[in-house]
């Protein structure tokens, strides 16, 4: 008896309150959007395959961008690990029977899809052209593409994402375990608390502005329009108070993944536990101070520039604590090299390189020659699939037997973690010298030079989509083929390990009294000792 | 730090130990706060050049203190909440104060 | 941790038809249930400070470029109604206070017509707002349909209010500005006003469940957490007054 198997049938799916049932709601449908805008990307490749605008005129690679961006954005990378992995692992590794708010939780999946069919309304009515950035007065005056109901989505969407984030910061203050104290909290949770933050506190600013620029269309009056008198930068200054902490909305859960995989892979504890943690929090703070660092190149003031330049800087440090302190967790730790483990190096590489170009665009002179340029378009999925899709995917391999109890076959997912780096590396390597180059971002065509590098990018997406499709085969063909996991494969700690696989439905057969630190494992150790294994 | 979390799990503030707030407190802010409304009305009606909005924000952020306090009962109410509530103001006036900061210094040195 | 929690824990185990019926299943007691609601409506409203805050940002920044033209737009605004409105708000909020102290008190009575007032004062609230919106669809105040600047171009030609302030005419691209004044005050107003609609809804629900006993039975999470919204919607107005109102009352 466990989540899966307690109730049948798809109400007892669609009226669900537990959290494991939820996060695989979310799953299925964000694996779906992500396809989508898989897909699209794979248009914008071909375009770019070319110089000339042969595969689609410049007015439908302009929509195909942008919905590209909105998609894999506000319907995949944002709720990507908080909804599905934290929806799952975080009530469990804080010892929990459920979310605090498991009817608000299911709301937030629900919002998510009416987000997702107004996001496929816009696509199938003609799409938007305004890019994901929503850039006013192009989306509020210039454009007749539906930028209405893409804009509601995207509000929609954000909704569901405050709802999870609020439902995380109950349940890690008020719902924990006897014992389980803030600092000894697994990892994963303390980067899903920091994110959960930049979610409440950051979303609503982006409802707003999303709402404002719905009222400027159907109005016609001026607040973001120059022409009417209305103030273009200030869009930009409230579009991206909320879409610059977006970046660590989507990058935090995934150090949070990245912390218990490299901790349980290399059977230590996380150097630096502390360091670790409030580098989460800082990560979270910073958030909010440095959003002009998109704007540099719009005309802002030189000196508020130097002081966002400088602000920006500061966030590279919490961020290279965190790449330090994994590092030296690995050192002199009993390394395995299973399937997460790859996808965790693929992450700290990439995110390394993505987080380093981004220090090079928060330096103002950088700025100006490298922003809008393909040097960005690179820096950001370095960011964005290099490290947040990298730590998606380590994350899924990683609980995947705890969600569905089976086990995936281990070589196969190997190699396609080893393709998935590779396809990476060649899509987006070339892309920052096309930038250095000076090859614009959002452009149909490009002059002939820049070709060889396009190729070679083009190609690389083609390897970048067989390594994210043979998950999907092997993953799928697990749940019936795959060997019984059991409750501990991995012999980690965290509390989501010590009950059966899949759990039940209350999580664990009693609360749990958490006695040790977090990532013990000599307590695991003596664990074993102690009992016969009788769960799984 | 060993338990920093002793407060907000313990049953101390749940319903069943709940602090209540005398209704006379209630009344005494209510009448306060329409003594407030009278004033600031009041007050639009003298010209006292720029001071005319910093008088009318001052009088709307103390009766909105009062709300919060009183009314809302964060006055009695555990760190947690006070910390949540001025973790919003200190966003609300991060976002005023940053964006304000390209505003005015934008036309620096081109006088 | 403390041995309390163990105890407590212990006597879970022990079976859980000891919980009162209103505490949920993943809940280990009914305090812990009233402190993490608690906390979430607290969180929640922590959004909506951000939420009204990018509309506070964006009045900020125009009052200051286009002042003349949020003077003479706010002139336009009714004073009487405003205070009145504000009036209301404030009463509701101490009913709404009162509602919640009766709760805690298990004063059945009193509850239901702290509620009833509390939601009559919000339907005046709406009532009176919805007086001022007509005016100004009258007045060819709405930004965006039909909208005349004559008022502002020639104050005169508006004698009611020109009487009492005797505002000087605006040049015509200033004049037009006073369209952005409109348009943040219906945002604001507005965004307030639907706010009001939903609570108002919720109290009228609350009203038939506070008379069938819900709420006076020791377990008054909702009545506290609706309070803490209704103040909120209190706080955000009492701003918007001085803010839409109050710009500069003086000739």
């Amino acid at each position: 008896m466990n989540y899966l198997s307690k109730e049948k049938g798809l109400l007892s799916w669609l009226l669900t309150g537990d959290h494991k049932r939820i996060a695989i709601l979310y799953l299925i449908s964000i694996t779906f959007f992500f396809f989508i805008g898989g897909a699209l990307a794979g248009l914008i490749r071909l375009e770019l395959l070319t110089p000339q605008p042969d595969l689609m005129a410049a007015d439908t690679y302009n929509k195909v961008f942008s919905m590209h961006g909105i998609i894999m954005v506000f319907l995949f990378l944002v709720p990507s690990v908080p909804a599905t992995i934290g929806n799952f692992c975080l009530p469990m590794m804080v010892g929990a029977k459920d979310l605090a708010l498991p009817k608000i939780n299911l709301l937030s999946w629900y919002l998510y899809v009416a987000a997702g069919v107004l996001m496929l309304y816009t696509m199938i009515a003609g799409g938007v052209d305004t890019g994901w950035t929503f850039t006013t007065p192009l989306s509020t005056h210039y454009l007749n593409s539906h930028v209405i109901s893409a804009g509601m989505a995207a509000f929609i969407a954000g909704f569901s994402s405050i709802f999870t984030g609020l439902n995380f910061i109950v349940t890690t203050h008020k719902m924990r375990a006897p014992g389980m104290t803030w600092f000894r909290l697994p990892l994963f949770v303390w980067s899903h608390y920091a994110a959960s933050i930049l979610m409440i506190l950051g979303t609503p600013v982006l409802a707003i502005s999303l709402v404002l620029i719905m009222l400027e269309r159907v109005a016609g009056i001026g607040v973001f329009d120059p022409a009417k008198g209305g103030d273009p930068l200030l869009f930009q200054h409230l579009f991206w108070f909320y879409s610059h902490p977006a970046v660590y909305i989507m990058i935090l859960p995934g150090m949070g993944v990245i912390s218990e995989v490299v901790s349980t892979f290399a059977r230590k504890r996380v150097f630096g536990y502390t360091a670790v943690a409030f580098s989460s929090v800082a990560i979270a703070v910073f958030a909010f101070f440095v959003w002009e660092h998109h704007m540099f190149i719009m005309g802002v003031s030189n000196y508020s520039t130097l002081v966002f330049s400088l602000l920006t800087m500061l966030v590279a440090v919490p961020s290279a604590i965190k790449i330090f302190n994994w590092t030296f967790t690995l050192y002199q730790g009993s390394i395995t090299f299973e399937t997460p483990m790859l996808y965790a190096f693929g992450f700290m590489g990439l995110f390394t390189i993505g987080g380093l170009t981004g220090v090079f665009l928060g330096t103002t002179g950088a700025d100006i020659h490298l922003t809008e340029t393909y040097f960005i378009v690179a820096h950001f999925h370095f960011v964005m699939v290099g490290g947040m899709l990298m730590a998606f995917l380590s994350g899924i391999h990683f609980w995947w037997p705890k969600m569905t109890g089976r086990m995936y076959p281990e070589k196969i997912s190997q190699l396609a973690a080893l393709i998935t780096f590779l396809g990476f590396n060649l899509t987006f390597f070339p892309q920052f010298i096309l930038g250095m180059m000076g090859m614009p971002r959002r452009y149909a065509a490009y002059p002939p030079e820049f070709q060889t590098l396009n190729v070679f990018s083009t190609a690389g997406a083609t390897v970048l989509g067989v390594g994210y499709l043979l998950p999907i085969l092997y993953l799928t063909w697990s749940l019936k083929y795959g060997e019984i996991a059991g409750g501990n494969p991995w012999q980690a700690t965290g509390l989501e390990w010590q009950t059966q696989s899949p759990p039940l439905t209350e999580n664990f057969p009693e609360i749990p009294i958490m006695d040790h630190e977090a990532y013990d494992y000599e307590w695991l150790e003596r664990q074993r000792e102690k009992e016969v294994p009788s769960v799984g | 730090m060993s338990e920093p979390h002793a407060h907000d799990n313990a049953a101390a503030h749940g319903e069943d130990e709940h602090h209540i707030v005398s209704w006379r407190v209630y009344l005494a802010i209510v009448l306060i706060l329409l003594a407030a409304t009278g004033t600031t009305a009041a007050v639009s009606y003298v010209d006292l050049g720029i001071f005319n909005a910093v008088v009318a924000l001052a009088i709307g952020v103390t009766k909105a203190t009062l709300v919060v306090l009183f009314f809302m009962h964060v006055k009695y109410s555990t760190k947690l909440t006070k910390l949540t509530v001025a973790s919003g103001i200190f966003t609300f006036l991060v976002l005023i104060g940053m964006t304000l900061a390209d505003y005015i210094t934008r036309a620096w040195g081109n006088w | 941790m403390s041995d309390s929690q163990v105890i407590v824990h212990g006597a879970e185990k022990a079976g859980h038809h000891e919980h009162p019926s209103y505490q949920r299943h993943h809940f280990e007691t009914t305090a812990q249930q009233f402190d993490a609601t608690n906390f979430a409506m607290w969180i929640f409203l922590l959004t909506e400070i951000m939420f009204f805050g990018g509309l506070f940002m964006a009045y900020l920044i125009f009052r200051n470029w286009y002042y003349p033209a949020f003077v003479e737009g706010s002139h336009q605004l009714s004073m009487f109604w405003g205070t009145m409105n504000t009036t209301v708000l404030i009463v509701s909020s101490f009913t709404m206070a009162m509602g919640v102290w009766c709760a805690e008190k298990k004063l059945k009575n009193g509850l239901v017509w702290s509620l009833i007032l509390t939601f009559l004062l919000g339907l005046g609230f709406l009532g009176i707002k919805s007086i001022e919106w007509t005016e100004k669809v009258e007045k060819h105040h709405v930004p965006g349909f039909h909208y005349s600047i004559q008022a502002f171009t020639n104050p005169a030609s508006d004698p009611e209010v020109y009487k009492e302030y005797h505002d000087n005419p605006l040049p015509p691209d200033m004049a037009a500005h006073t369209q952005v004044y409109f348009f943040l005050y219906f945002a604001m107003t507005g965004m307030h006003a639907l706010h009001m609609v939903i609570g108002v809804g919720i109290l009228a629900v609350m009203i038939f469940l506070a008379r069938a006993g819900a709420y006076t039975n020791g377990h008054f999470t909702f009545v506290e957490n609706f309070g803490l919204y209704w103040h909120f919607v209190d706080i955000i107005w009492i701003f918007l007054y001085p803010l839409l109102y109050l710009i500069s009352r003086h000739t």
